[in-house]
Parts: C-alpha cells; sequence; structure tokens
C-alpha cells in the first residue's frame, strides 16, 4: 500500500542542513515533511569534527557564517540543548613565515565581520599554549569560535523540527523526485509519495545526483575526513586548532579526550567510509608532534565518514535553474557543520518570502557552466582554508 | 591476484585451542601459517600459560585441574609445530581491510598482508552489571580465574561467586582448591532449568560428570549453594563485604572480600566486521555474530571463523572447529583434503551445537536481568553511563538502535568501545523499547580493535607486500622476504611514510 503525503515543502535528507530547513519552516507554520535514509544527523551532520568556526572560510561565506555565529549563540533556545558549544576560540597555526603572511592577508580580507582576529607569535603561543610542538611558530585567533559536539547538534535540530510540527520520516530513503508540471513527486519505493509545491535537496554527499535528475548536472564528489578520539586526558587544550594550509585540526572535549582530524579515511560503497590504514600512521605522527600532552596517550577510536564536495570547496545552495519551486543546499566541502544552521534559515527564507538577505550568489549551481565558473572563481587566495578537513 | 603466483602465507589471529589446532592442520598440508596472538604465551583463555618466569612454575595439574592433559598436548603440539609456523606472540592485531592486517607488537605497528586469514579470537566475560558492581573486589568470572592462572592470586580471600554457566562451579572449585575459601556459590539458574537440559546433556556424560563433580565436591567441602537466585546488590564503599541476594523468597547476604561474577561469555567479533564479514543475530548466545557455514567460512572469500570468536562452544569444540576452518581454507586454496576427516569433524561439531543448547538451557540467560537494574546502575563504566540514562534516550529522544544510543550517550564510546559494555547496552534498551535484543541493531566497531599508543613506530607496509608477492617462490621463502623489506620509521622523530 502506498502511503500518500500532501504537503508544502518536502525535504530530502535529515543532516543539519535538512533539519534546520525543517526547523525554520515549521516555525514560520509552514507545512514540511522531510524524508531521511538513515536517521536523522547520522551522516556528515553526526560524526564531523565539531568545528564551529568562522575563521578560514573563503570570503564569500562571511554572510552565512556570521549569521550561523548568531544562531549558535541561541543554540539552546533553538533546539533545547547546549549541544555541548564552547566558545573556546579557534587557532589557526603557522608553521613558516609564509603562513604567517597568509594569515595576516585574511585578516586584513574579513576586517569588519566581526571576527576579531589576534596574531600571535611564538613567544605568545608558548605563553598561552606551551604543549604545542615546536614546529609551530605562531598563529591567528579567533576568540569566540569554538566547537560542538555534533552527535548530539545535529539530531536534537531533527527532533527540534518534529517537535514544531514538521514529519520527519527516517529510515525513508527518496528513491524518485520529479515535477509533474504542478508539484513534486518525491517517493520512496512503493511505500510513501510526498506532493509538495517546494522541494528541498539536503542529501548532501548524495544530492548531485537529485540535482542531475532536474537536469542540473553538478561536479560534486565524496571526500571521507579521517578522524580519530583518544582516551580521556587531564584538561590542558582549551582552544579549537587548525593549521594554515589544513593536515591536521584538534580539540579536547570536556570529558578530556582530544577529537583529531587530517588526511583521509576510504569511500566503502558509496553510503559508507572507512579510516584508511595508510593516512593513520601519518594523522598520529601529526598529533603527537604537534600536541605534546598526547605522548604516550592512547587513541581509542579512528572513524570517517561522507561528505559532499565541490571543486571551489563553496557549497551549493540556492534555487534550482530549471525548476522553480526546487531549492539545493550541498556540497559543504567538508565545512558545512557550522554554517548549517545559517544555511536551513536560508532555504525557509527562500522557500516562505521568496528571497533572503544574506549573500548566497557564489553559490549557484551554475557556476560551473565553464564561463560562469570562470567568473565565480578567479583564483581565489583562500580556497584552500574553507577545508575543515584539507 | 595473479594466479601464477604463489599464494601468500595464511594468517591466523588467535593461539587458543581454535587457533592452535588450524595451524597443525596447515602444516601437516604443507604450508606455514603466521600465527597472531596478543597473549604472550599460547594457550587462549582456557590454556592459558603463566609468565615463564622461575617464580610462577606451577604444575599443569594445578593450573588446569581435570583438563590438564589436554592443556599439556596443546602447548606440546605449540611447541613441536614452532620450526614450521612464524608465531608471534605478544601481537595485537588492531585493524584489518582489504588484505592487509595491522599488527602491534613492542610498540612497533606493521602491516602484515593476507589472502587467507582464519580468526580465532576467542571470548571474554559477558559483562551485565548490577547495583555496587563498581566496588573493589568484584571480578567477571573469567577475570578471576584469569588471576588464578596467570598471576597464581586469588580475588580475595573469602570469596563469593556468583551468576550462571559452566563457568561458575569450575571456577568456584579452582578457588577452593587453590586453597581459597569460597563462601558461597549463587547460582540464578534453577533445578528446574538443569533437570529440562539433561536430555541433552547426556549427550556429553563426561562434560556432565565433571559438572556434577564439581558441585558435589563443594558441597562436600561445605560450600553453600543457591540455586535460583535473584542478584540484588554487593555491599561495601572501598571494598565487597557482602554479596545480596534473593533467594526463594528471602534475602541472603553473604559476607565477603570478593565477587566472581559472570553471566555467560560474548564473542570476540570486531575483526570480522573490520573485514566486512555479513552477521545475523544469534538467539542461543544473544548476540549478532559473523555467519559462517558448518565447515567456518564467512561469507568474505579468504575469512575463516573459528572458535568462540565465531560462537560460544567451548574449548573442546574450539579445537575441532580450528582445524575445521584449516580444511575449508585449504580445499578452498584446492589443496587435496582428506574429506573423511572433515566429514568427522562436521559431525562432531553438530553434537557440540546440541551440547551447548543443552547448556544453555542449564544455565539459562536471566531474562529478567535488564528490568531488575536500578536507573542507577552504570553500564559504562568507561564514560559512566548509567542505565537511566540510556533509558531516557529511550523516553525522550526516541532511541532505537545501539549505535544512535551511543551517539546520543557516549554508551560504548570509551576505551572498552562496547566491547565490555555493549552486550549490557544492547539488553537494556530492547527492554525499554519493548523489544528483543535483536531488534536493536548492532555496534559496529571502528579500528582500532583495542586502543593504541598515538607514539608507537610504524613499519613500511607497501615495500613489503609487493615484494612478498613478485617473489612468489614458496611461501616461507616470501614471508621471510616480506620481513627483511619491512623498514621502520619513528613517528616522534616527525618522520612520515
Ligand atoms: C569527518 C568529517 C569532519 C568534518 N568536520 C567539520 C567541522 O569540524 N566543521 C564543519 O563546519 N564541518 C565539518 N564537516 C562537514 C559537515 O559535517 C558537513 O558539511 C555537514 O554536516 C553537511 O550537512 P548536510 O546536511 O548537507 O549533509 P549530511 O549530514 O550528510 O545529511 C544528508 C542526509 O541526506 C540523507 N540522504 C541521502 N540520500 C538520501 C535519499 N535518497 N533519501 C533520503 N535521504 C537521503 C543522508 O542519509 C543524510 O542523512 C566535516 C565532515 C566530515 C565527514
Ligand atoms: C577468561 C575466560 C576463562 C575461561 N575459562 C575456561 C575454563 O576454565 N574452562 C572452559 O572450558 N572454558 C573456559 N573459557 C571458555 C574458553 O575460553 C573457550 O571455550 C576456549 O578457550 C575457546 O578457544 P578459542 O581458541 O576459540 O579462543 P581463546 O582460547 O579465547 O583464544 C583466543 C586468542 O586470540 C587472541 N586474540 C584475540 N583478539 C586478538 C587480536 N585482536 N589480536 C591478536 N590476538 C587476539 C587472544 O589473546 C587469545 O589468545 C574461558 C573463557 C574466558 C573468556
Amino acid at each position: 500500500m502506498m502511503e500518500r503525503i500532501n504537503t508544502e515543502v518536502v525535504i530530502i535528507g535529515g543532516g543539519i542542513v535538512g533539519a534546520s530547513a525543517a526547523l525554520f519552516l515549521s516555525r514560520r507554520g509552514v507545512p514540511v515533511t522531510l524524508l531521511e535514509a538513515a536517521v536523522c544527523g547520522a551522516k556528515a551532520s553526526g560524526v564531523n569534527y565539531g568545528g564551529v568556526r568562522r575563521q578560514g572560510r573563503p570570503l564569500e561565506q562571511m554572510g552565512l557564517t556570521c549569521r550561523a555565529h548568531e544562531l549558535w549563540a541561541q543554540l539552546p533556545a533553538l533546539i533545547g540543548t547546549d549541544g555541548e558549544y564552547v566558545r573556546s576560540g579557534h587557532l589557526k597555526l603557522a608553521r613558516s613565515e609564509a603562513d604567517m603572511t597568509a594569515l595576516e592577508t585574511y585578516r586584513q580580507a574579513t576586517r569588519g565581520h566581526g571576527m576579531h582576529l589576534r596574531l600571535l607569535d611564538r613567544a605568545e603561543l608558548n605563553r598561552h599554549y606551551g604543549w604545542l610542538g615546536e614546529e609551530v611558530i605562531g598563529g591567528s585567533l579567533c576568540p569566540d569560535d569554538g566547537h560542538a559536539n555534533p552527535r548530539l547538534v545535529s539530531p536534537a535540530f531533527a527532533l527540534a523540527a518534529k517537535a514544531a510540527g514538521a514529519v520527519i520520516r527516517e529510515s525513508t530513503s527518496v528513491t524518485s523526485a520529479v515535477h509533474d508540471g504542478r508539484h513534486f513527486i518525491v517517493r520512496s519505493d512503493n511505500t510513501l509519495e510526498v506532493r509538495a509545491s517546494y522541494l528541498l535537496n539536503c542529501a548532501g554527499a548524495w544530492a548531485g545526483h537529485f540535482a542531475e535528475g532536474f537536469g542540473e548536472v553538478v561536479p560534486e564528489t565524496s571526500i571521507h575526513p579521517l578522524m580519530m578520539v583518544t582516551e580521556p586526558l587531564p584538561l590542558f587544550m582549551g582552544v579549537s586548532l587548525g593549521m594554515q594550509g589544513g593536515g591536521i585540526y584538534a580539540r579536547q572535549v570536556a570529558r578530556g579526550n582530544c577529537v583529531i582530524g587530517g588526511g583521509r579515511g576510504l569511500s566503502a560503497d558509496g553510503n559508507y567510509a572507512r579510516p584508511g590504514q595508510n593516512d593513520i600512521p601519518a594523522l598520529l605522527g601529526k598529533a603527537a608532534s604537534l600536541l605534546k600532552p598526547l605522548r604516550g596517550a592512547q587513541v581509542i577510536r579512528f572513524w570517517t565518514g561522507v561528505e559532499g564536495n565541490m571543486p571551489d570547496h563553496n557549497p551549493v545552495v540556492g534555487p534550482s535553474r530549471t525548476t522553480p519551486g526546487l531549492f539545493h543546499a550541498f556540497g559543504f566541502s567538508g565545512a558545512g557543520f557550522q554554517i548549517g544552521p545559517a544555511v536551513g534559515e536560508v532555504l525557509a527564507q527562500l522557500v516562505a518570502d521568496g528571497h533572503t538577505d544574506i549573500p548566497i550568489d557564489a553559490f549557484r549551481i551554475d557556476r560551473y557552466a565553464a564561463a560562469a565558473h570562470e567568473a565565480a572563481c578567479p583564483g581565489h587566495p583562500f580556497r584552500e582554508q574553507t577545508l575543515e578537513a584539507s | 591476484m595473479n594466479s601464477t603466483r604463489a599464494p601468500l602465507q595464511p594468517v591466523i589471529i588467535g593461539a587458543g585451542p581454535a587457533g592452535i589446532r588450524a595451524a597443525q592442520a596447515l602444516v601437516a598440508a604443507g604450508l606455514r601459517p603466521r600465527v597472531l596472538d596478543e597473549s604472550a604465551r599460547a594457550g587462549g583463555q582456557i590454556y592459558r600459560q603463566p609468565p615463564a618466569v622461575p617464580g610462577f612454575m606451577r604444575a599443569p595439574a594445578t593450573l588446569y585441574g581435570f583438563e590438564h592433559r589436554k592443556a599439556s598436548r596443546l602447548h606440546r603440539l605449540m611447541a613441536e609445530l614452532a620450526p614450521n609456523i612464524d608465531y608471534e606472540p605478544g601481537s595485537m592485531v588492531w585493524n584489518l581491510s582489504d588484505g592487509v592486517l595491522d599488527v602491534l607488537r613492542d610498540g612497533v605497528s606493521r602491516q602484515v598482508p593476507y589472502q587467507h586469514l582464519i580468526l580465532a579470537t576467542g571470548a571474554t566475560d559477558r559483562v551485565l552489571p548490577m547495583p555496587g558492581w563498581l566496588t573493589p573486589g568484584v571480578y567477571t568470572l573469567g577475570g578471576a580465574q584469569v588471576a588464578l592462572k596467570y598471576q597464581g592470586c586469588a580475588i580475595g580471600s573469602e570469596v563469593v561467586f556468583m551468576g550462571t554457566g559452566p563457568l561458575l562451579y569450575l571456577v568456584a572449585y579452582q578457588y577452593a582448591k587453590a586453597g581459597a575459601r569460597v563462601a558461597a556459590v549463587l547460582d540464578t539458574a534453577s533445578f528446574g532449568d538443569r533437570l529440562a537440559a539433561l536430555p541433552g546433556l547426556l549427550r556429553a556424560p563426561v562434560l556432565l560428570a565433571k559438572g556434577l563433580y564439581y558441585m558435589a565436591w563443594l558441597r562436600r567441602h561445605g560450600v553453600a549453594l543457591h540455586e535460583q537466585v535473584r542478584p540484588l546488590r554487593v555491599v561495601g564503599t572501598t571494598r565487597v563485604e557482602a554479596v545480596e541476594c534473593e533467594s526463594g523468597g528471602h534475602t541472603l547476604s553473604i559476607p565477603c572480600d570478593a565477587l566472581g561474577y559472570g553471566l555467560g561469555l560474548r564473542s570476540e567479533t570486531q575483526l570480522a566486521s573490520l573485514a566486512g564479514c555479513r552477521y545475523a543475530y544469534h538467539a542461543r548466545d544473544r548476540a549478532w555474530l559473523p555467519v559462517r557455514d558448518a565447515a567456518g567460512r564467512s561469507s568474505v572469500s579468504g575469512v575463516y571463523l573459528a572458535g568462540d570468536g565465531a560462537a560460544i562452544a567451548g574449548a573442546d569444540a574450539a579445537e575441532l572447529s580450528g582445524e575445521r576452518a584449516a580444511l575449508a581454507l585449504l580445499q578452498d586454496m584446492g589443496s587435496p583434503v582428506d574429506l573423511k576427516r572433515a566429514g568427522r569433524l562436521d559431525g562432531k561439531l553438530l553434537r557440540w551445537q546440541r551440547i551447548r543448547d543443552a547448556l544453555e538451557r542449564a544455565f539459562p540467560f536471566p531474562e529478567v536481568w535488564a528490568d531488575s537494574i536500578t536507573d542507577d546502575v552504570m553500564i559504562c563504566r568507561c564514560e559512566e553511563i548509567s542505565a537511566g540514562t540510556l533509558r531516557a534516550s529511550v523516553a525522550g529522544q526516541g532511541t532505537q538502535e545501539l549505535n544512535r544510543l551511543k551517539a546520543l550517550t557516549r554508551v560504548g564510546m570509551g576505551r572498552c568501545q562496547g566491547r565490555m559494555c555493549g552486550a549490557a547496552a544492547a539488553e537494556v534498551l530492547a527492554r525499554a523499547c519493548g523489544v528483543g535484543p535483536d531488534q536493536v541493531g548492532r555496534l559496529r566497531p571502528q579500528p582500532p580493535v583495542k586502543p593504541i599508543p598515538i607514539h608507537m613506530m610504524v613499519a613500511m607496509p607497501a615495500a613489503a607486500a609487493t615484494a612478498a608477492s613478485a617473489l612468489g617462490a614458496s611461501t616461507a621463502v616470501s614471508a621471510k622476504a616480506a620481513k627483511s623489506v619491512e623498514r621502520t620509521v619513528d613517528l616522534s622523530q616527525g618522520g612520515q611514510p
């Protein structure tokens, strides 16, 4: 028996993006049904590093990231939990003078966005972060960036959306999505059919497939950032760490475990990924040399996730160019956790108001059409920095 | 793999009864297996040997009781096999994927390529907490036995044993024989259970006789045996002072300074999962286990399962299944195999299945366990997650699946990664959801199987693997070559492969 649901908005994907869109729409009284193949917040949104940082993002993301920063401050009101979110500071480290120059250039370029970046030399690092390895010569601190627990935050967005009235269907994989000229018809095999006026494509690493179904071919690929966590250690690291140019990032949670990322996992079958054996030694080595208190500690788990990646490391966010009523939000390229809530809000605005004040033109889906790509992407200086997981 | 090349050396993980017998069968067929075992000496759990240092020398009869002949035979067999196998004790396999093992030994991690792998990783106690179980002096039954066999010491001077299963009476007996005072044996199973199981147990008269002997011996030596008890709590603050249980409508309180507590075993199946083996729920063991055929073939070609790591069946069955898995491996490699022998093993293994069914009936899992523990009982002690927290997640967040429960509550996220607390968490979750334990899924393990030091050295792998397959002479030669080209990189010096 095919179950049928008629609604205003149907969302594919219950990651932090789809779930927060559902939340903001429901709060505005818009009927919404969200379909999630697994359980909400169990994919990239639930297994990521948990970095909640603005520093290092490309300039195009400033609008989204600053709005997200405000939303993160309201987390308990928004989703009923603080999600272990702390504004610990985010320290981006430099290993060379060239790195320091890059950090300074970035500081100049992002002035006025409220990040209050402060450059620190080695002597200052020694004063506050004496546990850092010798290879680091300085860094840039963003005092109000921080980190949170993705396992708690992302499912909570879906639970909050449900509480606000959204219909959430888990274990419901969308097998077809079409527009019949009047409605979107979204099906999960022969068991469920949802009709809606709007469709939000928030299917993460799998979203490109749906875009293609609507005639919008995108170069979305998958990446699988490698993560590990140590046993609980005495607290030593307040800040969340990043590295200019990527390579390793690290934070310590209240319980004492250090969460560390760097390198890549391997795709298992498209749906899953697993830690890559050959990247593990490199990550161990980097962690041991960057964080002195880790020497002698044990690693208790490696893991990875499946994340959508775009060639320019900016997401696709905004209206379809082929199908009115369809909006895309995917391809966050390793850094969508922090901006996820703002993206959800923007999607809700696009549906309910028809527009948003947040600049999203750089995230147009057709930017890869050869000429458009050149125009949108003129050899951007901060490109590589967007990746949490570079 | 190019068929003109000689196959890689088969690898066996685990040198317990199953692994040793598997090695023997492979050697008999002219192969030279590599045997990796985390323990310092061969024998596995049941035939665990004390450290090979003078002060620890005790006679097998003292250590293994009735089983000492079997123990000595296996230890001797392992010694005889030595020239024909590459035996690597103290080697922990912490990860595996796509034909490559990561093996940590003496602080150095090496990659070992494999084409044929026998997993004989055994079991550990199934830990089912109760109020007060974190009081110092509380041990699992197996842990109590390890202390005796390996360290030559008792967990206390006045010990209570509680729980159920054949190990309960055995360990109590071994303690009493070793000179500890056994204050009581408290069995959650009933006489009725035993009676119902009797026809099945008669298939294994020796086993039955031993069990009855232990009980009779304990009684004769003044040890109180209580059946059909319901564990209530462990009393004591800095040390166990007493154990309380309900028995026949009364509360029994038995003073003691240590408790050995156990409700069965759980298979060590993480590596099978990392290898990609398909799992199915096994009602008798109340666990998800890797699927295998009667000979021990897993769902992944080249990966074989034997012993308690595949399903709890005891040491004798472990020996049989180890040999059987090796024969299956040989058969799949295209080597001639004694099919009569294989058939005989199949028959014996089938008989052991029936005996296990009977044992399970004699010592059934206490179905009421999950209901009987109060909210404040700690289920996961690495992360300090109580039963109440798990139940609250079901009630408040609608949690119905074990990995979800882990994500939301941290249960199983500590050093043991659910190896110790996973079974109990699954029982509590299932009960709170009003479903059977088969309905809540299984924890998906991630590497490392057990914690690894961040500062370990990592040996260069790639060259070794290529050299081994390129050489292609005898497997023995290629394995030696593989070893000789391994290079180690000390990560603490900042070196990277
Ligand atoms: C290991 C790792 C570390 C990271 N670290 C950080 C970090 O520190 N900071 C940061 O900001 N970002 C980080 N990221 C990136 C961040 O996690 C992602 O950008 C973000 O979670 C993307 O959210 P999403 O909702 O688009 O995708 P997802 O969370 O992947 O959600 C998409 C959902 O769509 C569902 N879906 C797919 N196909 C279908 C279908 N056919 N039918 C129904 N549902 C479907 C999936 O099941 C999934 O739940 C990291 C990512 C990973 C993997
Ligand atoms: C603590 C304990 C005590 C027991 N005592 C008795 C008893 O007295 N009498 C009885 O009949 N039964 C006993 N049992 C049951 C008995 O252990 C088994 O029936 C029998 O030992 C199974 O043999 P096996 O070869 O399958 O596994 P085991 O004997 O358990 O051998 C498995 C071996 O694999 C190794 N191993 C596991 N994982 C890894 C890894 N990742 N890397 C490298 N090596 C690894 C282990 O160190 C171990 O040496 C006991 C079980 C336990 C857990």
